[in-house]
């Protein structure tokens, strides 16, 4: 009797524990105060999700997304800058956690090519204009009938 | 004036060139997989328990000396089976020292995972909060890392290894590696 009860106490005990690291994960962040919460919620946005890559690490539920998320409110709290926090997640995960890739050498096809190729195309446009001699003014002919 | 009458097809072309290549760049099943920015550098300081013995603290300074294939797994991870026979066979080459990295797991699941399906690994870190996984820039499981003797990240592959992999990856890495050590 004394056995299955310490049995169906330690197996209380285990649920809740299991239950408690669960919830410890999955745990909404808690914020000491708005202006935290703001500048928390404004970085995440900017900050790509590295495991599901269509999401920013705001949106994300995966695993590795609530870490980060709480890795970069440690670091707020530890006194960094938002540099300082991408440049700790650059150097980890690359350039791709940037939602605004940097302007570096090897993104300046990426940051100037969309205003170079509506340059090309302003050219053609303008080429083609310049070119279409102005059409003589359609002749009014009562004669035929429309 | 007569060629402004294939502009049309010159821009069609052009635009088909474009997406094929977008088409093409795509072939590669691993296209999600993100560079490390850690290859070629030094791979991240650490102080882990081994699974085996949690009182046992080990830190890279005691890895280095010697290569080692760094695999971060998980018994909550699905792919990790998958490549569980890929990894005992090539651990069981002895090519390289194989390293276990367990993340964001209970050691209990963790050893009774091992016991199962066997264990492939020379050792088994243990990172059950993931905190050291962020600067080894982690995000997935399985994950490997092929380190060289002096602490050097060399390679690093996202998603299950294959014998594919193996041989058109790091095989070719190790031997890089032993040429340049």
């Amino acid at each position: 009797m004394h056995l299955v009860l310490a049995a169906l106490l330690w197996l209380a005990c285990s649920c809740a524990y299991a239950q408690a690291n669960a919830q410890a994960d999955a745990a909404p962040l808690q914020f000491r105060s708005a202006s935290e919460q703001a500048r928390f919620h404004g970085l995440a946005a900017e900050l790509r999700c590295v495991m599901c890559q269509n999401q920013s690490l705001a949106d994300s539920n995966a695993l590795i997304a609530l870490s980060l998320r709480r890795e970069v409110l440690d670091l707020m709290r530890a006194g960094r800058t938002d540099r300082q926090i991408k440049d700790f997640l650059v150097s980890r995960y690359g350039e791709f956690v940037l939602y605004k890739p940097r302007v570096a050498a090897s993104t300046w096809l990426l940051w100037l090519g969309p205003g170079a190729l509506l340059l090309v195309g302003a050219g053609v446009v303008a080429k083609l204009l310049r070119r279409r001699k102005p059409a003589p003014a359609t002749p009014d002919d009562d004669a035929q009938e429309w | 004036m007569n060629s402004s009458r294939w502009l049309p097809l010159v821009v069609f072309a052009g635009l088909a060139l474009l997406l094929g290549a977008g088409v093409w760049m795509s072939r590669n099943p691993d296209r999600d997989a993100l560079p490390s920015p850690l290859v070629g550098r030094q791979a991240p300081a650490f102080r882990l328990p081994a699974l085996h013995e949690p009182q046992r603290m080990v830190t890279l300074a005691e890895l280095k000396g010697q290569p080692f294939l760094l695999n971060v797994w998980g018994s909550w991870c699905v792919e990790c089976r998958v490549e569980h026979p890929v990894l005992t066979r090539f651990a069981e080459t002895r090519r390289v020292r194989v390293v276990g990295y367990n993340w964001k797991d209970e050691p209990a699941d963790a050893l009774r995972w091992l016991a199962q399906y066997g264990n492939p690994y020379w050792l088994v870190l243990s990172d059950v909060a993931g905190g050291s996984a962020i600067d080894w820039g982690i995000y997935g499981a399985p994950e490997s890392f092929l380190v060289d003797g002096r602490g050097i990240v060399r390679w690093k592959h996202v998603g299950p290894l294959t014998d594919k992999v193996i041989a058109s990856e790091l095989m070719p890495a190790l031997h890089t590696m032993a040429s340049t050590r």
